[in-house]
């Protein structure tokens, strides 16, 4: 009850607080998809606007409108913002790719940032993170602790993002162990706590030892956790939900790319532009090392460093599944066809849905 | 493996099992509550809140059934003291639900939850087999087939459940015949509101410890559907909550032994089955009309 009373009270002092600081210089925006309490994609979005808060104190304002649906809803909550004075507004989710650029024409002098998107404008820049660098490491990870040789992986959609994702991981997977094979389970929903932990439960009964996931909840981790598997922590660190089960994390910092973009406002020196940054620039970070040997750990950090030095995980010799050639033999895949990825390396278990 | 794929069809029926079974007595008394889904997450915030303050999940769960109804005497004020429209109200309730349970779960976002221990019954459970599936479950798995068996007995072997659905069928009647529509109807809800408290308790106490926003997912909306695949009659309530827990499960089965069959398809099976069963049970029109409650969704206000 007194908890609750808190979290009540908390949330009018933040209603209050946003009205009073208006003499802020800038005021930069966020809207979300989910609730902020996702613990996930949403959540972690928050984190940055957060840490935009600060970082720069009473010289920024922020605000933000959570479980904003995809589409019309999407429009007119962006241009609510743009006409409330915000001078920076971030959308983050694909969904709302068209209604930004449809309200960056409106308003010339708003600057827009539009996650994960591919459409900018000179007021509209985006940006997302290479998050296939983190599975990679995973990939590598699992093939060490594995048992069985197989894991399992529970996807949300069959869209290129997530698809780049099963392919890095099995990459990282065969650079350890070339014959480890990967489950693929398509959940078919973002966020959808019981799904996902029957997914896991289904997996772990086919006879994976080790779950990754690229949906947002930590059920699957707690699944593990329960069975005496193990896993890794999607979009933020969930070692909590999981102390022996949880390897690493593969953990969203928006933070850095949200202080460099406000600053960039308040300097005057800010550009349209599509940022696409991972591991080195610190958009995407690795959580502790956890439940692992030391040898596990050592290759995990070596290859986290490789990364860093501007190694892409998507070098060749790499084969599709269909047994025709992506990359030759030290060829990296360029940008475009690591955002555009529509087809799965050799070894994974799985028919890709189209 | 067949024992596997079992259990995890009992965890994944539950919840929807519990809140269906309330929302039938709700609609065999005439009474048509949408709002399931915002009485279940209300009932998931509230039992992971005190089950996670108080460290006992027995108090958990008797929390969120307080919650549960809590929420559905809200409803009843409404639709039955000042005869709001039904239909609207549930709808408010649901979002109601959803966002005050957002407000109340800032604090416990991210906190580990309590699991709610497996029960063990010496001899019994170490059976192979049928020993894990049976006798190796949790409280409220139990309470889920009690309450089934409570529930149909009482419908159609007791006077109170005679009562209840003359209530239903033509309130007009028990009115005159001198039963307290309002009174009946009103216990109904609240019968109804600590269901669906009780299905909320088992996702974040049960099913995945852990409160997240938005973590019923749609099963309030599923259980309300059931009732009426289920032609307001309790056993095929299980029969189709397990068939819907069944399908989703075995989607995500036959995916991990790689069934050649796209998960899309995989995944609108379970809704396919319900399309199917709604043809099937329509088709035999006369038993259908008997069961369904005459004056479902329809407001009453007493003469005098």
């Amino acid at each position: 009850m007194k908890t609750m009373l808190k979290a009540t009270v908390a949330a009018l002092a933040l209603a209050a607080a946003g009205s009073a600081a208006n003499a802020a210089d800038v005021k930069a925006c966020y809207i979300y998809v989910g609730p902020v309490g996702d613990f996930g994609w949403s959540y972690q979005h928050d984190q940055g606007r957060l840490a935009v808060e600060e970082h720069f104190g009473d010289k920024v304002e922020t605000a933000y409108l959570e479980s904003v649906p995809e589409g019309p809803d999407a429009e007119r909550a962006i241009e609510r913002f743009a006409r409330e004075g915000c001078d920076i507004i971030f959308t983050t989710s694909f969904g709302y790719m068209n209604p930004t650029i449809k309200v960056a024409k409106k308003f010339p002098d708003v600057k827009f940032e539009h996650a994960t998107g591919y459409k900018t404008a000179d007021n509209v820049a985006t940006y997302n993170s290479k998050f296939h660098q983190g599975r990679y490491i995973i990939g590598q990870i699992a093939a060490k602790q594995s048992e069985t040789g197989v894991a399992g992986y529970i996807a949300s959609f069959p869209i290129p993002e997530v698809v780049a994702g099963i392919n890095a991981f099995l990459l990282g997977a065969q650079s350890v162990n070339p014959d480890f094979k990967l489950k693929v389970v398509w959940a078919n929903t973002w966020f959808d706590p019981g799904k996902e932990a029957d997914a896991a439960k289904a997996l772990i009964d086919q006879g994976v030892d080790i779950i990754s996931q690229h949906t947002d909840s930590t059920a699957p981790l707690q699944v593990a956790q329960e069975r005496g598997m193990h896993g890794f922590g999607q979009a933020s660190d969930m070692i909590k939900f999981a102390p022996e089960a949880q390897y690493t994390a593969i953990i969203d910092e928006w933070g850095p790319y949200y202080i460099e973009r406000v600053q960039e406002v308040l300097d005057g020196t800010w550009e349209s532009k599509s940022t696409w940054a991972g591991l080195k620039e610190g958009h995407v970070v690795m959580a502790d090392y956890t439940n692992l040997p030391d040898d596990v750990v050592a290759m995990a950090k070596e290859t986290e460093e490789k990364i860093k030095g501007g190694w892409e995980p998507f070098t060749g010799p790499i084969t599709k599944q269909d047994g025709t050639v992506a990359a030759e033999d030290g060829v990296a895949l360029d940008d475009g066809a690591i955002l555009g990825m529509n087809w799965y390396v050799e070894g994974v278990d799985d028919k890709l849905p189209q | 493996m067949f024992e596997a794929v079992l259990l995890t069809v009992i965890t994944a029926a539950t919840p929807l099992l519990i809140a269906a079974i309330g929302e039938l007595v709700v609609e065999r008394s005439g009474v048509l509550n949408l709002g399931v889904e915002g009485m279940m997450i209300m009932g998931a915030v509230v039992g992971f809140a005190a089950a996670n303050m108080t460290g006992s999940g027995t108090l958990g769960i008797l929390a969120a059934i307080l919650a549960g109804i809590a929420m559905a005497a809200l409803f009843g004020f409404l639709v039955l003291i000042l005869v709001a429209n039904q239909v609207a109200t549930g709808l408010a309730l649901t979002i109601l639900g959803i966002g005050f349970s957002g407000l109340i779960g800032e604090a416990f976002i991210g906190v580990p939850g309590l699991k709610l221990p497996q029960l063990y019954i010496p001899g019994l459970s170490d059976i192979p087999f049928i020993g894990p599936v049976l006798f190796q479950q949790d409280a409220i798995v139990y309470i889920s087939f009690l309450l089934v068996a409570i529930v149909a007995y009482t419908l159609f072997r007791t006077r109170l459940g005679l009562v209840l659905r003359a209530v239903g069928d033509n309130h007009g009647s028990a009115h005159a015949l001198g039963y307290s529509v309002i009174r009946i109807r009103f216990l109904a809800v609240l019968f109804g509101g600590a269901c669906a408290g009780l299905a909320g308790a088992y996702l974040s106490l049960a099913y995945t410890p852990q409160w997240v926003e938005n973590m019923t997912a749609g099963r309030g909306w599923i259980a309300l559907a059931l009732v009426v695949f289920s032609s307001w009659l309790p056993l095929r309530v299980v029969v189709g909550a397990y068939l819907f827990g069944a399908v989703n499960v075995l989607n995500l089965h036959a995916q991990a032994v790689e069934f050649d069959i796209p998960s899309q398809f995989l995944s609108s099976l379970p809704y396919l089955a319900t399309i199917l069963v709604l043809v099937l049970i329509s088709a035999n029109r006369r038993l259908t009309l008997v069961n369904t409650p005459a004056c479902l969704g329809k407001p009453f206000v007493p003469d005098r």
